[in-house]
């Protein structure tokens, strides 16, 4: 995973709540068995017609936010499966940052998991950079350590991050290589519990 | 005098095998289902770093997304599926974990599976890449859906690294009405708290109406928690739990068995437990729920209409509103009872268990499905699928005109080669009701077995309590 520090990029606005999994990335685009390549079909039915030409009026189509690196949306966003194939196409297209007053707790995580940071923000600051975005190819800057989102003013905003997963993005931390670690906890967490509940281990 | 706790702080401290300095907890896992979607890339996760897999007995694998619902005798027509499913039955192969193929009896939906193997259990952790994993909370057992990165780490680990939920409770007062079942049931709760209500939270399920479900009841209302942004659904354990589990086939025995219900006795909710948040409903209130819009949220009682926009104070709501009922081709205010389908499909985690295909089958039996609609039947595995057929279930559904299809999760999201066409209008009994979900430009209205096994015969969105039974 791509350690996370400091993004300065191009913010795009998605003024819609619940926006879900499945918009992000539809079922046709699940059959991969590989992570990367999904980033051309983010958004697909929102981006692209029934004849496969990209929509003019779709955010992420205008010039101004082809390269956009940072989405501002609504509430809830991520709503819906468990499919990390969300994250990926979203980082797969360039996005490395999404500010929301909300978002579903799997999409959440798995934002985490794959170098991008989500940060959630009370609904007014969110609709100041919304405001912002919609103006068109401004650029944000988001520094994870010192937690604060930089806007074209010169104003800064500051946001919460869980210290643990905020210590993995900025390093760019393998989990599992860290819980591997603790095998020997494990290992004596699964003595006492086979013990506990030994039809579990029959 | 100890703490009085909830099912879920009893599950969840009994997991616990370390907490770290921020409060981030290592998490054991006793089960871990895995399906041909969510898996490829965390069995690539393994090999590329040379790990194995912790405890391949705790993991149970199944196709299900991607499998054909028609005649499987030549295997999967579209190759992207094929390969995905290939890729799991080499997956397990290699890491020695059991498998049901396409062409096992006991294949079917994952959280049917799960259940109807004994696999699932009170007072466990169960995770699975798929959301609606919660289902398993209806046993008394703490199931949530993970991504695939998660998936890596359980098979690596038999851990995951998380903080604990809040406790949510909602309790369901009374007695449902004649013709009112579970899924009207958490339809009308997802429509009380909405799709983000139970966004942090593990819902607890209780209350005359949720002890007087059955199994299969519970398990659709948990398995729509995801639904209402919740972590996971639980319901405590008690007798209807543990007559549903004896003697399946990776259910405890003899000794093994008594030891298990006594501890499964010890999980419900401590009297006084506190939770964070609390939620009543009243059963005898709850009319037969449908959806009217592209979120899960968006349910009325049939006896309802479709809601206006120009009511709705918020402006992101009314957007919402006005996008979902442009993308459904509906007209504010109309009945939903005026509603016309033209697709109807019974299945899916949701509703694919042989006492929803008996709830719509009493509705179809000695009624023809209604010219120009098109209906098929998707039971959840093939142990359901045989069971009805030896109820002759099949044969009903057959005579009214309802096709009969091979166990899978099919038109629920799509991804084999059920789907609709666009602008189609589906009474579908699954869980997802969002833009194109059953097929591109697909519209869904989400209901109960029952009800749409009504629309069926009716043509139309309709109240099965004015049907009765065929």
């Amino acid at each position: 995973m791509d350690p996370f520090t400091k993004l300065t990029g191009v913010v795009a606005p998605l003024p819609m709540i619940n926006v879900d999994t499945d918009m992000i990335i539809p079922k046709q685009f699940l059959k991969t068995i590989q992570r990367s390549g999904l980033g051309s079909s983010l958004f697909f039915e929102m981006r692209y017609g029934d004849d496969g030409a990209e929509k003019a009026d779709f955010v992420l189509n205008r010039p101004a936010y082809r390269g956009a690196q940072i989405l501002v949306a609504g509430e809830n966003f991520g709503c819906g499966s468990s499919r990390e194939h969300a994250p990926w196409a979203l980082l797969d297209f360039g996005i490395r940052c999404i500010i929301a007053p909300s978002f579903a707790d799997i999409f959440f995580n798995n934002c985490f998991k794959n170098g991008i940071l989500p940060v959630v923000l009370p609904r007014a600051e969110v609709d100041a950079l919304m405001a912002i975005a919609e103006r068109g190819g401004e650029t944000l800057s988001v520094d994870l350590e010192r937690q604060e989102i930089a806007c074209p003013d010169g104003t800064t905003i500051p946001f919460d991050v869980d210290p643990f997963r905020k210590a993995c993005l900025l390093g760019g931390l393998d989990e599992i290589g860290l819980t591997l670690q603790k095998a020997t906890a494990i290992d004596a967490f699964e003595q006492e519990h086979r013990t506990r509940h030994p039809w579990l281990f029959a | 005098m100890t703490r009085a706790r909830t099912l879920f702080d009893k599950i969840w401290e009994a997991h616990v095998v370390e907490v770290q300095g921020d409060g981030t907890c290592v998490l054991y896992i006793d089960r871990h289902l895995v399906h041909e979607v969510t898996s490829p890339q965390a069995f690539e996760g393994l090999r590329l770093a040379g790990r194995g897999v912790r405890r391949p007995e705790a993991t149970l694998a199944v196709a299900d997304h991607n499998v054909p619902t028609t005649d499987r005798s030549r295997g999967i027509a579209d190759t992207e599926s094929r390969i995905q499913v290939d890729t799991l039955a080499a997956n397990c192969a290699e890491f020695g974990i059991r498998y049901f193929s396409m062409d096992d009896l006991r294949q079917g939906i994952v959280h049917i599976i799960g259940p109807e193997q004994g696999f699932t259990q009170p007072g466990t952790t169960i995770v699975c890449g798929d959301s609606h994993t919660s289902t398993h909370g209806a046993f008394g057992a703490l199931a949530f859906g993970v991504g695939t990165s998660e998936v890596e780490h359980v098979l690596a680990t038999q851990t995951l690294l998380q903080k604990p939920a809040k406790n949510m409770l909602v309790a369901i007062d009374g007695a449902l009405p004649f013709g009112v079942g579970a899924k009207d049931l958490v339809l009308a709760i997802i429509g009380a708290i909405g799709t983000a209500g139970g966004t942090g939270h593990v819902i607890e399920y209780a209350g005359e109406a949720i002890r007087a479900l059955s199994m299969e009841g519970r398990m659709t209302v948990c398995n729509m928690s995801i639904e209402a942004g919740a972590r996971a659904g639980l319901i405590a354990p008690d007798e209807t739990t543990f007559a549903y589990i004896k003697g399946r086939p990776m259910a405890p025995t003899g000794a093994a068995w008594d030891a298990a219900v006594a501890d499964w006795r010890t999980l419900p909710s401590d009297p006084g437990a506190v939770y964070d948040s609390e939620v009543r409903l009243d059963a005898a209130a709850i009319a037969p729920q449908v959806t009217w819009g592209t979120s899960p949220q968006d349910v009325v009682a049939i006896t309802g209409a479709v809601p206006v926009p120009a009511d709705v104070a918020d402006e992101g709501r009314r957007r919402a509103m006005l996008r979902s009922l442009d993308y459904m081709g509906l007209r504010a205010g109309t009945p939903m009872r005026e509603v016309a389908v033209d697709r109807v499909f019974i299945g899916s985690c949701t509703n694919g268990r042989i006492e929803d295909l008996r709830e719509a089958a009493a509705v179809a039996r000695g009624r023809k499905v209604a010219a120009n609609v098109g209906a098929m039947v998707v039971p959840g595995s093939g142990l359901v699928k045989q069971m009805a057929e030896a109820e002759g279930l099949d044969r009903i559904f057959r005579e009214a005109g309802f096709e009969w299809r091979e166990p899978g999760c099919s038109m629920c999201l799509a991804m084999n080669a059920d789907r609709l066409e666009p602008g189609e209008r589906c009474a579908s009994t699954s869980n997802r009701n969002f833009e194109g979900r059953q097929g591109r430009g697909g519209r869904t209205h989400l209901m109960s077995p029952a009800m749409a096994a009504a629309a069926a015969v009716t043509g139309r969105l309709t109240d099965v309590r004015e049907l009765g039974a065929g």
